[in-house]
């Protein structure tokens, strides 16, 4: 054969389909991968740090900023570990809302993902415009109760922060059929699209054993075919009084983890259903002190957000500031298998593994 | 009617006649002559600034938008806004590229995208000039588009424009062949290379009717040569950015801008002139009926960008040597046996239009055989990763 | 037909001038204010690493061969089309042979995996 020289190319971090300000390093033979090397940290903000010069409560709306997608399931994962650490009782209502918005925002992080996949496939913006109309009802929904549509700032150690208004629940009652139809419709017209087919199957395959090595947690793990969710795992607040399944798919490439992400919207839409019938009255929060001061010791709650397991370590020495505020990013780690998944795949297979890995660029750098 | 349809000849005669109170004949010949070729490019530019609305309002439309709407009445105005921004907009070399092939490069992509239009017959009687050879005038210069995507993704020297340009090479020759045969099979059934006359032997059945299968072979071909999705990875923007031209900004920029809308028009106009009877068909004018299955077939391309995701480059060469060609290869034959042994007719459309059909699902069921296979494939894998992970059955 | 030689050749040398036209315009209008990053190359706004101009894969011009022979071909058959309706049956199976040849070297070339891309 001729001899080629390889050569090496920046992806990103102005690049449009790299989700953010993320950077590859490739290495190419031709148009194949030969060495991929990740490199982040242009939005990092020092977030970690920032919180711990602040009280608990002042750090709820940082947590927003983790993974501006999901805001609402970092406020219940920060919400859920300063409660474990300070012993505070949360009411059964404030609970249910709880649910209801973590539900939510798994459904609207789920349609990005699958619309931005087929942006970075080249479907010219047409299925993501979709998903973005679908989700601009969610986010209807988020202002109606917290008066923001991204960074919500809603659920707070202790409960939420109002209650939900009157015409809340009558309206996400009218939703969910809507959102289910949805979801069909995704599934009608894109599953079986034979050129999507043909550029997902059988790329970025994840073996299991090696997602589980890489403790890759979320729908790209259960896409690889391994049975864990933290929901299930290690019920927290009150998914253990739902009904729903955990769906796995088999092949762990991004034709699978398109339909795994499906699949979750499903059962998310299941468990809405639920938590809408039974939510009861009463109280949306416990009364916590604004310079709440939790006793000596350290707390580590962990959730199942939309893109992986969610998880807050605090230390508290006693006063009003966290001695250690840490955050265990889902983004950050699912992106450490990238390369395993690149590797030998084409260019264009890059944007699109990378895209089914589905990462936000704040929530890798923090 | 008569008169609607002779319109513009009428209008050409009549000028021609004023010409001649007081010119000498040469250079009545002349100015016809240079007036027509302005025409056409004329022509040429309307066409892009109409399309490029056009298929911003419909990709729209199909994601549920708006579109373009502030530029005058329903944006109409916006691709002349386009314009004026593209003349005055101020133009980069990059300090690295190589200086003249960078120059040179939208200035030869242009020149054989405005000389196709001049084998277009627009309607009946307009035509820039009957060639007898006009099929390979136009593979001819559909060539060349290529030598200068090469052009100017090499000259410059960015690796993104450089694996644009290669692609471009792999892409555009391979999709060449198929398109080529796909057009031998016309010239087989109507008996000319000459673009008048085939849309003259469509004057019963519209060869898309008549083989089915160069139709779809031609029009997979047009839409790859045109660098359309879902083969549009030469520019693909989510991988390579925008590929060869991605250096490329102001007035160049707006050449190879050009030279692909006026291409756009011209690939649609050949499968008009080639497949749906060009300008034929009763009661409207011929011109008009042009027009409107050129638009037709637009729209059809431009739904496809909206809706198709795009292929990778191996399944795309894949694609045209192991699907198009053999394909177009066996129509050839094909419509050839039919032809050489049933009369023109009935009887003879009939029969090639079932076995095309035939072939056409043929070739479907083959391709879906080895896309399910390729699933079977996946799905193993990851059940031995599973098996490999509990250390027994799945689940 | 000598004169729609004529007139394509007219048509050549004015489609040569538009382009030039064109950016001539444009050269008049546009601002011009170069700057040292501005002319620097795109590439996701970092400097570029290595050589851009290398001895690239090969791959390609494996393409391009097997290109080079299917056009020569059709070439030949272009006539033969044209004069298809005014040959006899001898035509046909002359046509077949000559493509047959060359699809036995399309089928060896996908044998030997010129057509896989790597």
């Amino acid at each position: 054969m001729l001899k080629t020289e390889t050569i090496t190319i920046n992806m990103g971090p102005q690049h449009p389909s790299t989700h953010g300000v993320f950077r590859m390093v490739l290495t190419l033979n031709g148009e194949t991968i030969v060495d991929l090397k990740p490199m982040f940290g242009y939005l990092h903000r020092g977030l970690e740090k920032t919180s711990e010069s602040r009280t608990y409560l002042q750090a709820v709306p940082f947590t927003d900023r983790l993974d501006y997608i999901c805001s609402m399931s970092n406020n219940f994962a920060y919400a859920v570990a300063v409660e474990k650490l300070a012993g505070i009782e949360v009411p059964l209502r404030a609970e249910y809302i709880r649910v209801i918005m973590a539900e939510l925002t798994r459904l609207v992080n789920h349609m990005l993902a699958v619309g931005f996949l087929f942006n970075d496939l080249g479907a010219w913006y047409t299925p993501v415009v979709y998903a973005f109309r679908e989700r601009e009802r969610i986010l209807d929904l988020f202002e109606m109760a917290s008066g923001s549509r991204m960074m919500c700032n809603y659920i707070r150690p202790g409960g939420v922060a109002a209650d939900l208004p009157a015409e809340f629940l009558p309206q996400l009652r009218k939703m969910i059929p809507h959102l289910e139809n949805f979801v069909r419709e995704i599934r009608f017209y894109l599953s079986d699209n034979e050129i999507f087919k043909a550029r997902a199957v059988g790329v970025g395959f994840l073996p299991a054993d090696m997602a589980v090595a890489y403790s890759i947690t979320g729908p790209v793990l259960r896409a690889s075919g391994v049975k864990y969710d933290v929901r299930k795992a290690e019920p927290y607040s009150i998914y253990d009084q739902f009904d729903f399944d955990v769906p796995t798919q088999v092949a762990g490439d991004v034709y699978a983890r398109y339909l795994q992400r499906l699949d979750e919207m499903d059962e998310s839409l299941k468990i809405l259903r639920q938590a809408v019938e039974r939510i009861p009255e009463g109280e949306y929060a416990t009364k916590v002190p604004s310079r709440l001061r939790p006793p000596k010791g350290e707390a580590y709650a962990r959730i199942e957000a939309p893109k992986g397991e969610l998880g807050f370590y605090l230390v508290s020495d006693g006063s009003p500031n966290p001695y250690r505020w840490r955050n265990r990013p889902p983004s950050l780690i699912n992106l450490s298998a990238l390369r395993e998944m690149c590797l030998g795949h084409k260019v264009a297979d890059v944007v699109t593994i990378l895209g089914s890995i589905d990462i936000t660029l704040a929530d890798v750098d923090r | 009617m008569q008169v609607l349809d002779d319109l513009w000849i009428r209008i050409a005669v009549w000028f021609r006649g004023l010409l001649e109170s007081f010119l000498p004949p040469w250079a009545v010949q002349l100015t016809m002559d240079v007036l027509g070729i302005l025409l056409l490019i004329v022509l040429g530019i309307v066409v892009v600034l109409a399309f490029t609305y056009m298929e911003r309002k419909v990709i729209a439309r199909v994601g549920d938008r708006i579109g373009p709407n502030r530029a005058g009445p329903f944006g109409i105005f916006q691709a002349i806004a386009d314009a004026i921004k593209m003349l005055t907009k101020e133009d980069v070399t990059p300090t690295n590229a190589d200086r003249w092939l960078f120059l040179a490069a939208p200035i030869v992509v242009i020149i054989p995208a405005v000389l196709l239009y001049a084998v277009l017959p627009l309607g009946r009687g307009m035509v820039g000039v009957d060639l007898n050879i006009a099929v390979v005038f136009v593979v001819a210069m559909g060539g060349i588009p290529i030598l200068t995507m090469l052009m100017a993704g090499w000259a410059s020297n960015n690796k993104y424009a450089l694996l644009g340009a290669f692609r471009t090479v792999a892409q555009l020759i391979s999709y060449e062949v198929p398109m080529v045969v796909a057009l031998l099979t016309v010239v087989l059934l109507a008996g000319t290379m000459s673009t008048v006359g085939i849309v003259e032997a469509q004057a019963s059945f519209p060869f898309a009717l008549v083989t089915p299968v160069a139709f779809v072979v031609y029009m997979l071909a047009g839409l790859a040569e045109l660098n359309r999705t879902p083969f549009d990875l030469l520019e693909a923007d989510s991988e390579i950015v925008a590929g060869y031209f991605i250096e490329y900004s102001g007035m160049k920029f707006a050449m190879f801008f050009l030279a692909e809308y006026i291409n756009l028009f011209m690939v649609a106009g050949m499968i008009t002139t080639l497949f749906l009877a060009g300008w034929q068909w009763p009661i409207l004018p011929s011109w008009l009926w042009f027009l409107i299955k050129v638009v037709l077939v637009i729209f059809l391309m431009m739904w496809i960008r909206a809706t198709f995701p795009r292929f990778r480059i191996d399944q795309m060469l894949g694609f045209a040597w192991k699907a198009l060609v053999p394909l177009s290869l066996i129509n050839l034959f094909l419509v050839a046996l039919v032809a050489k042994v049933l009369e023109p007719g009935w009887v003879r459309t009939g029969v090639l239009f079932v076995s095309n059909l035939a072939l056409l699902a043929g070739a479907i069921a083959i391709m879906a055989q080895v896309a399910r296979k390729r699933e079977e494939r996946a799905r193993a894998a990851g059940e031995a990763a599973i098996k490999r992970y509990y250390g027994s059955e799945v689940r | 037909m000598q004169d729609n030689y004529g007139f394509l050749g007219l048509y050549l040398l004015i489609a040569i001038a538009f382009p030039f036209v064109a950016l001539g315009v444009a050269y008049l209008l546009r601002p011009k204010r170069p700057a040292p990053v501005k002319s620097s190359t795109y590439e996701c706004g970092l400097e570029t690493i290595g050589e851009t101009w290398v001895q690239f894969k090969a791959q390609y011009y494996l393409y391009a061969l097997v290109f080079v022979v299917f056009d020569v071909e059709t070439v030949f058959l272009y006539p033969w089309a044209v004069a298809y309706n005014r040959l006899g049956l001898f035509a046909l199976v002359e046509a077949l042979i000559f493509v047959g040849i060359l699809v036995a070297g399309l089928a060896y070339a996908w044998r030997k995996g010129a057509l896989r891309w790597m």
